[in-house]
């Protein structure tokens, strides 16, 4: 019994995290700008990666296995969001503006917001 | 960036095919370091080849004519996969069967490189040590010599630099386990010497080149890289000294056992620091091209 429950759940997580690999890949491909393209494929990285390893761990049980596993995928948390924040801070920086939107001048450090050039 | 998803999608091919050692290295060389480098040269070259001006004909019909005389070469050898091939009826069973006696480590992909065929191993880290003299002899020329201290690069991004200053170790600690655990499972030397390098390269990213070099200074990796070979040929030298012949590791412990063991964990050792310092080398030479970005002009 709880060998099929243990294989429900980690079905259940793969499955998802398959899907959401799929949608960010879907995302990624069809979003119109770089800034909104960023956020399907930073999903892909961080949970759809996570939650297939965490369905993998279900099916390791408890062993050397999963402890692998579950540090494989807190690197992956930590560092995912990092490399998509990265990508959109070059992106900021190199000045490509939001597609729609207007990009807020950088204010100088050590003047409150308002003040600066007029 | 087409090179490095070609290298992931050729470092899963190979889990597919059960070389997990090879796909290791690919995936930390090819997706890792070679973009890193390719983006280096990008930087300071420019990002369109010059067009050519002389014929290309004559280059082309050379390609050709050596491609066809390699198939050529190739049509004697037995067909992809026989079963009754050579390397798979005399070589193969024979390191198969014959490691768990003469060396007795599980890993036979790290037996085979490092003790059956350590002189191929030899070869390769010398090829590495080569390539990295030459990247250093042609960019050399032209490192300028760090200037001022305390450059504090990267100060608006904190996401970053807190994010690294917590993986460097982790990192580091990977690259150690996956040096020393290449007996028993996927790793080795060279996996280890990227993982390390990457380590470097990371926070020479992040936090500045300066900073980096005075972490650690471009003389001490280039002695690094020196003493790896030299400790790999050492122990070549150390079984002359003991009555036998190149690299027979046999002699250097009680027994045949020991004596691999240590063989295989010296070796394995040389080819990490020089794999590490060619990398973290020739990546101060690449970055160490252009001025710093100073931290204003963020």
């Amino acid at each position: 019994m709880t060998a099929v429950l243990i294989d429900a759940v980690s079905w259940a997580f793969i499955a998802t995290g398959s899907a959401l690999v799929v949608t960010g890949a879907l995302g990624l491909v069809r979003m119109p700008d770089f800034y909104t393209r960023m956020h399907p494929a930073g999903v892909t990285d961080t949970l759809g990666a996570d939650l297939v390893l965490v369905g993998m761990m279900c099916q390791a049980g408890l062993s050397l296995v999963t402890v692998k596993l579950f540090l494989i995928g807190a690197f992956l948390f930590f560092t995912s969001p990092t490399s998509t924040h990265a990508i959109a801070n070059a992106a900021h920086v190199a000045g490509l503006k939001p597609g729609f939107a207007e990009v807020p001048k950088r204010r100088p450090r050590g003047t409150e917001p308002g003040e600066g050039e007029r | 960036m087409l090179a490095s998803v070609f290298s992931l999608v050729s470092a899963a091919l190979f889990v597919n095919l059960d070389a997990v050692d090879v796909a290791f290295t690919e995936a930390a060389v090819g997706a890792g370091i070679s973009t890193i480098l390719m983006l280096g040269t990008v930087a300071i070259t420019a990002r369109r080849e010059a067009p050519s001006t002389r014929p290309r004909a004559l280059p082309l019909t050379v390609v050709f004519l050596t491609g066809l005389a390699l198939v050529y070469g190739t049509l004697d050898m037995p067909r992809f996969g026989d079963p009754a091939a050579p390397a798979q009826v005399h070589v193969a069973p024979k390191y198969i069967e014959d490691t768990a006696r003469e060396i007795g480590i599980p890993n036979i992909v790290t037996a085979v490189l490092a003790s059956y065929r350590g002189f191929d191993t030899l070869g390769e880290v010398t090829v590495i040590f080569t390539a990295g003299i030459g990247v250093l002899l042609l960019l050399a020329a032209t490192i300028r010599d760090p200037q001022g201290a305390g450059v504090r690069a990267m100060h608006h991004h904190l996401v970053l630099r807190v994010v690294t200053k917590v993986l460097i170790g982790p990192i580091l600690l990977f690259a150690l386990y996956v040096q020393f655990h290449g007996d028993y499972g996927p790793g080795g030397g060279f996996q280890a010497g990227i993982i390390f390098a990457a380590a470097f390269i990371i926070y020479a990213l992040v936090f500045g080149l300066e900073t980096a070099r005075r972490a650690v200074p471009g003389r001490i990796v280039r002695l690094l890289l020196a003493a790896g070979v030299l400790l790999y040929g050492g122990v070549g030298v150390v079984s002359f000294v003991f009555g036998r012949n190149y690299l027979n590791y046999s002699v250097l412990g009680p027994d045949m056992i020991t004596g691999q063991h240590i063989g295989i964990l010296l070796i394995e050792f040389g080819v990490g620091m020089t794999v590490a310092a060619v990398m973290v080398s020739t990546f101060y030479a690449f970055a160490g091209q252009h001025a710093p970005i100073r931290d204003e002009e963020w």
